[in-house]
């Protein structure tokens, strides 16, 4: 295992060529769709640099730090200066080192450290960190005329107990980790930096994956039990991210060429009462086997679902949930559970943080949300306590870059 | 009130560069001015050499008891130069500490209570102090003026209050508490270092004895009633009088400045905010602007030299301070301050955000202070 501090010395040669090589592709112009430069090990070291952010189609990791902020400045190079030193730190951690120069224990005594030090002798843990712009920073800095179409606000759902103090915000950043630790230490330091610029709104631990991102991940499960984006978008689905996930050229706005958009929603289980439920109403409602979790009437999970067949009801998630159902609407799915202890009552407070990543939501997320929200068996399970937009703009694309830079320049 | 003075103690104390980074030194007993190594258990204090030239002492402490203990190194009157807390059992820790020629004591603390073990430990000689900067000198004097006009009121407003409660006159007394809170919140960095008075004067209900500001509050605010409140109001005021005398003849040196403006900011935002301090009065917009002031002070005093070695962050300190200021200009209710318990939660999310904005500029004063 590669650890912090080694990582330290190590990186200052990888993270040159890395940078480099980041500088040809964006000259070149070709597609960086792949994700070859990825660690294979859980430990090690994703790059932050590239055409598009890390973190969207990086194999999901195991936890996540997701928090949302509003800007208190109104001063726009303030806002400015910050996304360039959150991107230097961002680049920082993601190596595995220190979110400041000196670090968390190289400075002078007299002053704090300009890293909080919990992440010392961690090794890097494929930390991720991306970060998307909300509907309500375009109110702010004359950015209107940059507002892209699809950050239109998400419509009222039937069955929508959304919470405004734990919803929206100017600007969002999921961090992604296979340790906690690392992942909480990213935000906790940015947050930092931010101080007098942006305030955080709120903030969301996820502690399991529950979604796939490539071939070789095994499908995880949610806490109903059940295994959750088996029919997700795959990393290596080249062509399905062009036209599902990146936002074209030709589609524009500019700055968000390269980008995509995220939806983001807390999704609370009602747990008691699901583990209450027969088991074969559970797998009625969800359209899927829970064991293998293979859809209704196959016998393998990568099987694809007749929906022809009766097995299949039609208030069934799956099939709501289904392209064939919306107009071939995809997303690109990396939600992870949480269970935010327990509420007043005894029950447990937990569920999904709903994590999915698409070329426009008015295609994608709105339309399958309004099958769910209407029809789906489900919904006697679940809330949706909390919503997010968020426009994520093109990747960091070496040193010197900064995050939103096609937007604020 | 803080009863840990360790961050002010310990910083304000250390010189310039000298603990960097550096792996622990391996403790020696022979050599005269090296790091002297004290071995800590739950009945003993070894303190390996009693003696040590003036100038930075190093003690390198290793818990080797089965309690966590703390180590301290006291001035006469029990003043506090220098401390390291916490120190779990197999732990080694170290301290620095500046000290120039005299007599103080050392203390191990095994299970953190009581008065400790304690040891003598000689100083002699003379070392270069901090400062010998004459522009950090004068900083130093700056403050001290800034105390001595704060501590004359503070004296005043503490009587009235006293006589008040002696007369059984409550709402009289209700509305002098959090003006004399004003003097003593703005002050604190000094008032803290003397280790007893200020749980006296200071302590919450969780402090035993329960005495001070705070008793006094509980007996006006929840029991109404301050018929047996006389002889706590006057050993109030006797002890104000003798931390007043005390910090007037104490010089801050301006790491202790420094590191006092960072305190008080963190004094608001763990205990104003969240309106524990004046937890029965709900007064806590007074003791918030006054600690404020009391830090704008300290930085004011350190302003030359900051401005000769960063005017960025005097700069940034400015906006910061202003931006406070400002916010809390929404809640002034007549002569003073609305009460803790009118304000609403984004009023507090508000109050929260500027002062960690300010928090953080204010947290780089010691460093450049230090140079």
């Amino acid at each position: 295992m590669l650890s912090r501090r080694k990582a330290l010395t190590l990186a200052g040669g990888g993270i040159a060529a890395a940078g480099a090589a980041g500088a040809i592709t964006l000259v070149a112009g070709g597609p960086a769709d792949s994700p070859a430069t990825a660690s294979s090990s859980p430990a090690g070291a994703l790059e932050f640099y590239g055409q598009h952010q890390a973190g969207i189609i990086t194999p999901a990791q195991d936890r996540l730090h997701f928090v949302a902020f509003d800007v208190v400045t109104d001063k726009r190079d303030k806002l400015v200066q910050m996304l360039e030193q959150w991107s230097e730190a961002a680049a920082r951690m993601a190596a595995g080192r220190h979110a400041g120069l000196r670090g968390a224990v190289g400075g002078q005594p007299e002053a704090p450290p300009d890293d909080t030090g919990e992440a010392l002798g961690l090794p890097p843990s494929q930390l991720t960190l991306t970060v998307g712009f909300g509907p309500s920073l375009f109110a702010k800095f004359g950015l209107a005329s940059q507002k892209p179409a699809a950050l239109e606000d998400l419509p009222h759902f039937p069955g929508d107990m959304i919470r405004p103090e734990i919803s929206g915000g100017d600007i969002c950043v999921q961090a992604c980790s296979n340790d906690p630790q690392v992942a909480v230490h990213a935000v906790r330091n940015l947050a930092r930096i931010g101080f007098g610029v942006v305030s955080v709104r709120y903030s969301q631990l996820g502690f399991g994956r529950t979604s796939s991102t490539t071939r070789e991940q095994v499908t995880a499960r949610n806490l109903m039990g059940f295994k959750d984006g088996t029919a997700n978008i795959k990393a290596e689905d080249t062509d399905l991210l062009r036209e599902h996930v990146w936002v074209p050229s030709s589609e524009g706005p500019q700055w968000m060429v390269g980008g995509t958009y995220l939806v983001t929603r807390r999704i609370r289980m009602l747990i008691e009462t699901w583990d209450r439920t027969p088991l074969a109403e559970q797998e009625m409602i969800i359209g899927r086997d829970k064991g293998e979790g293979a859809p209704l009437g196959m016998s393998k999970e990568f099987d694809e679902p007749d929906f022809g067949s009766d097995k299949i009801v039609p208030e069934a998630h799956i099939r709501l949930a289904h392209r064939s159902t919306n107009n071939g609407a995809r997303m690109l799915r990396r939600g992870y559970n949480f269970v935010d202890g327990s509420d007043g009552l005894g029950r447990l407070d937990a569920g999904l943080f709903f994590i999915g990543y698409q070329r426009d939501p008015r295609t994608a997320f709105v339309p399958v949300q309004r099958s769910l929200a209407g029809a789906d068996v489900l919904n006697e399970y679940i809330r949706h306590t909390s919503s997010g937009l968020w426009a994520v703009p093109p990747g960091v694309t070496g040193p010197g870059d900064f995050w939103g830079r096609t937007l604020l320049t | 009130m803080r009863r840990c003075v360790v961050s002010i103690a310990l910083l304000g104390l250390v010189l310039g560069g000298a603990a960097a980074c550096s792996k622990d030194p391996a403790p020696s007993t022979g050599q005269q001015n090296g790091p002297i190594a004290v071995k800590a258990t739950d009945t003993a204090c070894e303190v390996a050499r009693g003696e040590h030239p003036a100038g930075t002492v190093t003690f390198i402490v290793k818990n080797e008891g089965s309690k966590v203990t703390e180590f301290y190194v006291y001035a006469a009157g029990d003043r506090v130069m220098g401390e390291v807390e916490n120190i779990t059992p197999g732990l080694t820790r170290e301290l620095k500490v500046e000290l120039v020629a005299g007599a103080y004591e050392t203390a191990c603390k095994p299970g953190m209570v009581g008065r400790g073990i304690r040891g003598a430990f000689k100083v002699s000689g003379s070392a270069q102090a901090l400062t010998g900067d004459a522009k950090l000198a004068a900083a130093t004097e700056s403050y001290q003026r800034y105390v001595k006009s704060q501590t004359d009121t503070l004296l005043v407003k503490t009587q009235e209050f006293v006589d008040a409660v002696k007369a059984g006159d409550i709402p009289k007394a209700k509305a002098l508490f959090p003006i004399a809170r004003t003097y003593w919140e703005r002050i604190e960095p000094v008032a803290e270092i003397f280790g007893d008075l200020d749980p006296k004067i200071d302590g919450r209900e969780d402090e035993d004895p329960f005495t001070g500001f705070h008793k006094l509050e509980r007996d006006l605010w929840v029991d109404n009633d301050v018929s047996k409140s006389g002889p706590m109001a006057d050993q109030l005021m006797v002890d104000i009088k003798e931390i007043v005398q005390k910090a007037n003849s104490e010089k801050l040196s301006p790491l202790q400045l420094a590191n006092g403006a960072k305190e008080l900011l963190d004094e608001v935002a763990t205990g104003k905010i969240t309106g524990e301090e004046d937890r029965y009065s709900h007064t806590d917009l007074w003791d918030f602007i006054a600690n404020v002031q009391g830090s704008q002070a300290a930085v004011q005093a350190l302003r030359p030299v900051l401005e000769e070695r960063s005017p960025a962050l005097v700069a940034e300190l400015d906006t910061n301070f202003a931006k406070v200021l400002s916010t809390m200009e929404k809640h002034r209710a007549g002569d003073g301050w609305k009460l803790h318990n009118e304000l609403s939660q984004a009023d507090l999310k508000e109050l929260t955000d500027v002062i960690n904005a300010l928090g953080e500029p204010v947290s780089k004063v010691a460093a450049v202070v230090a140079g």
